[in-house]
């Protein structure tokens, strides 16, 4: 068929196979979804062919509903037809169960299945639905059962009327569901994300973290039911937050990132025993830290607490205007080849994508 | 051909049959029962079996097969402005939904037939695209893919840039420039008695008149295009420097522009008839009881309206019933007007009847833009809370601007005219006596993107091959923008290009 043909050239383009020319018209960020309610949205690519067509955002249009002037509106609907004001802006939008999103993102960056750490589970006791008896309690009669088996009887006795179909289950028709007791591993995680907030992190780089950690989320919460996720923003002191302060907190000052390491160890000590849990720690910063004795602090505790104690450390750095950087390169002068450390560099929007591979590519 | 199974073919017959009581008068129509594949397939093409070979319908197959598998949204009915005219059912659908659907149907067939604006489109358009897709075929064995395809990249990129009207107005035979003719529009003083004529228009002035009358005239004898033109295809594929296959490829996809475009010129109307139609037929003649809460909320799905979207269905439909009431109660005309008695308004009913017959007229002679033009009212305009919202660029959000009827109609009638796109025409393909032609955007307050308008200008230039110029207004400035193959340009009017390095005195 000859769609598929135009289907699989239009392929091609997005991926950039043909056409280089056309890259720029290709919607960027293609999987970084918003969320909305219990939905997320994730834009489809799509090109624009150029054409003379006026800016959206000066035009306006006619709505229905209630609201004062000066009330919003929301964002125009799809059924305007029209397209944002930069290349990157005309979004084609679906939205998206988070279950469903975590597959397409698995599927894409080609993730592994995480491995939980399999001798510290704890088995949890599961009842589980496996087959159909003659006895049981009422409620759990299978209705559709019963009826075959009262049918067939009905016909093999002779006793079927088509033209009167009725069908009187008795006693020994009666079938049930029957289950068993399954032991399964329970599987309990917790993502602890520490942010640096000091002042050289901007709004851009929040952005990024806040981009990530949503995507970790997806992930993981696809491989253990009832993940837990702990929030901690340091910059010389740290301390633990919510999810919406942690990515609206700015502060100025001094970095010291052993502080938020210290919390995290008092918060995994407390709360979350290793050997009942997956613990992963997330530290996103840019790089900058206030001395070198804090660093070798810090390497300490990696050393001798975070990496007996979960299952992989991950620390991102975010490139900013101000941050040095030097914190990723001690860290990997520190770890060079330590399978239990991630350590991921995001220069920018366009490099999400390859550092939640980084981070969760290696199936822990 | 038409597969539908014997339950529906049955329930066909008698919709058509209840349609064609209610005055209804549709080409033949033919149904197909189709699967969802299918359905996305032909609506990736317009509605269409076979296109020519094109990646954007890939794009929006996979767009439409994306949103469906994703049970986002489904396409439930789609139908074919052509003679038979073809319509296609989605397999699976509830019973319901196929009759909804095809009472739709028969709405869309009625308009199509009788509306006016579709009276010049090719009814055997399934044919014609056919054949498109044939004559593309072939030249790309000949010219490659690649090439093919990147001319019509360049083409459809000003698809737009066609004269909706054209159709509709007789070619005239041009009239011979006749000089005596001419003495009547000279602009002379008008002169009751003839012994003033020579104070009135003195022999000087008369000979002045003259001259000028000559010099416009060779003026415009000079002037190529004579006038202004707005179908810029046309221009493009007699005048342009281009092969004979990229001529053919041009022309067919402006064809194709044509056959669409009276379906843009009347989507309010043409979407708010049919529904008005399923509406009716379904609530009084086929609907079973059992059915009513299913058609109910299929209807209002259908008919919802954002708070930031405009649906042609909604505002189709109540614009519709609203004309369909006040003529029938005699609520038009002058003593309606001028009358401002609210409360003898609100009781108003003369018992005139004349409803239906209102809308079938309207139906025929009416396009969007006439149509919210003569009918929309202010008393709709509240009572359906339409409003105009615009962008706040201090709040980065788009805001109810006014509730103001004026504004609301304005803006309505904006984004229909020319389906809310630019008007844009040349205005000379000799500009600066260079070969190089000059467009210019009809500005009428708002401003063209500026990053899709470069674009675009360039892909003109690789059509004309000289260099192209396009006078528009850019925050409030008139600019002229110029591409030459090399450089793109800008300058305000009346001013030098800025980036062109000043010439070396002499």
């Amino acid at each position: 068929m000859s769609i598929r043909e135009d289907n699989n050239r239009f392929k091609d383009i997005v991926k950039g196979k043909v056409k280089e020319e056309f890259r720029k018209y290709v919607s960027q960020g293609e999987m970084i979804g918003k969320r909305e309610n219990e939905f997320v949205k994730i834009p489809l690519p799509q090109i624009d062919i150029p054409n003379f067509r006026y800016g959206p955002k000066q035009q306006g249009g006619v709505g229905q509903g209630e609201g004062e002037p000066g009330e919003a509106a929301g964002e125009p609907g799809e059924g305007q037809g029209q397209a944002g004001d930069q290349p990157g802006e005309h979004l084609v939008e679906v939205e998206l169960s988070m279950d469903e999103l975590a597959d397409i993102l698995g599927e894409k960056l080609e993730l592994p299945r995480i491995l939980p750490k399999g001798h510290k589970n704890i088995d949890t006791v599961k009842t589980k639905y496996s087959g159909i008896a003659p006895v049981g309690p009422e409620g759990l009669r299978q209705f559709r059962q019963t009826y075959k088996k009262a049918l067939r009887r009905y016909i093999t006795s002779g006793q079927y009327n088509p033209e009167d179909p009725v069908i009187v289950p008795i006693r020994r028709d009666f079938q049930y569901r029957t289950f068993k007791k399954v032991l399964q591993p329970q599987t309990k995680a917790v993502v602890i994300y520490m942010m640096d907030v000091s002042g050289s992190m901007g709004d851009e780089q929040k952005e990024i973290v806040r981009i990530e950690s949503f995507w970790i989320n997806a992930w993981l919460k696809k491989h253990y039911k009832g993940l837990e996720t702990r929030f901690i923003i340091h910059d010389a002191a740290a301390k633990e937050v919510d999810e919406n302060t942690f990515f609206r907190t700015s502060e100025s000052g001094g970095t010291l990132i052993s502080s938020a390491y210290k919390l995290c160890q008092q918060i995994i000590e407390a709360d979350y025993p290793p050997s009942q849990w997956n613990i992963y720690p997330y530290h996103f910063s840019d790089g900058d830290n206030w001395s070198g004795e804090d660093t070798r602090l810090c390497v300490r505790l990696i050393n001798e607490f975070f990496l007996p104690n979960v299952n992989v450390f991950s620390y991102g750095q975010v490139e900013s205007k101000y941050g040095s950087g030097q914190f990723l390169k001690d860290l990997q002068k520190e770890f060079p080849d330590d399978e239990r450390i991630i350590l991921s560099q995001i220069e920018n929007r366009d490099k999400i994508l390859d550092s939640i591979k980084e981070f969760l590519g290696k199936g822990k | 051909m038409a597969n539908l199974t014997p339950e529906l073919d049955a329930e066909r017959i008698k919709i058509k049959k209840v349609a064609e009581e209610y005055g209804l008068d549709c080409f033949e129509t033919i149904f197909e029962l189709i699967t969802y594949d299918q359905i996305n397939q032909f609506a990736a093409y317009g509605g269409f079996p076979v296109r020519y070979p094109h990646w954007k319908f890939g794009m929006e197959y996979e767009h439409l097969s994306k949103s469906y598998e994703y049970g986002l949204s489904k396409i439930y009915e789609m139908v074919i402005n052509t003679d038979p005219c073809y319509a296609y059912l989605m397999e699976g659908n509830m019973l319901m939904d196929q009759k909804l659907v095809m009472a739709h149907v028969y709405g869309h067939c009625d308009f199509f037939k009788n509306n006016i604006w579709f009276s010049k489109t090719n009814r055997k358009m399934m044919d014609e695209m056919a054949n498109h897709a044939t004559r593309i075929r072939r030249y790309i064995d000949r010219h490659g893919y690649d090439t093919v395809e990147s001319f019509i990249d360049l083409c459809l990129s000003v698809e737009n840039l066609i004269d909706r009207y054209s159709p509709y107005v007789e070619k005239s035979v041009v009239k011979a420039d006749k000089p005596q003719d001419a003495d009547q529009n000279l602009g002379l003083l008008k002169v009751n008695r003839p012994y003033m004529r020579d104070y009135i228009n003195p022999p000087d002035f008369v000979a002045e008149q003259k001259r000028k009358q000559i010099e416009k005239m060779a003026e415009k004898h000079n002037r190529f295009p004579a006038e202004p033109e707005k179908d810029i295809l046309r221009f493009l594929i007699h005048h342009a420097p281009l092969e004979d296959w990229q001529q053919d490829i041009l022309s067919i996809i402006r064809d194709e522009a044509y056959y669409f475009s009276p379906q843009g010129m009347t989507k309010t109307m043409n979407e708010g008839w049919a529904s008005y139609w399923h509406s009716k037929i379904m609530t009084q003649k086929i609907l079973t009881d059992a059915e009513i809460i299913d058609f109910a909320d299929h209807h209002s799905g259908t008919m919802a309206m954002a708070p930031n979207g405009y649906n042609p269905y909604k505002v189709g439909i109540e614009l519709l019933r609203d004309i369909e009431e006040r003529w029938d109660k005699g609520q038009f005309g002058r003593e309606w007007e001028q009358c401002d008695d609210v409360n003898e308004r609100k009781h108003w009913d003369r018992k005139t009847g004349l409803g239906r017959q209102k809308i079938f007229e309207v139906r025929r002679i009416y396009n969007d833009v006439t149509f919210i033009d003569e009918f929309l009212t202010e008393d709709f305009c509240v009572r359906n809370k339409l409003f105009v919202y615009k962008f706040n660029k201090r709040t980065n959000r788009f805001e109810v601007d006014t509730r103001d009827f004026k504004a609301i109609k304005a803006k309505l009638l904006f984004h229909m005219t020319n389906f809310g796109q630019p008007i844009i025409r040349i205005e000379d393909a000799n500009f600066e006596n260079r070969g190089e032609l000059l467009l210019q955007h009809l500005h009428e307050g708002i401003d063209m993107q500026p990053d899709f308008m470069q674009a675009t200008l360039k892909n003109v230039q690789k059509l004309w091959t000289r260099p192209v110029n396009l006078v528009t207004v850019m925050d409030n400035e008139p600019h002229l923008y110029r591409f030459d193959g090399n450089q793109y340009t800008t300058h305000k009017l009346g001013e030098g290009p800025q980036q062109e390095p000043p010439k070396p005195e002499e």
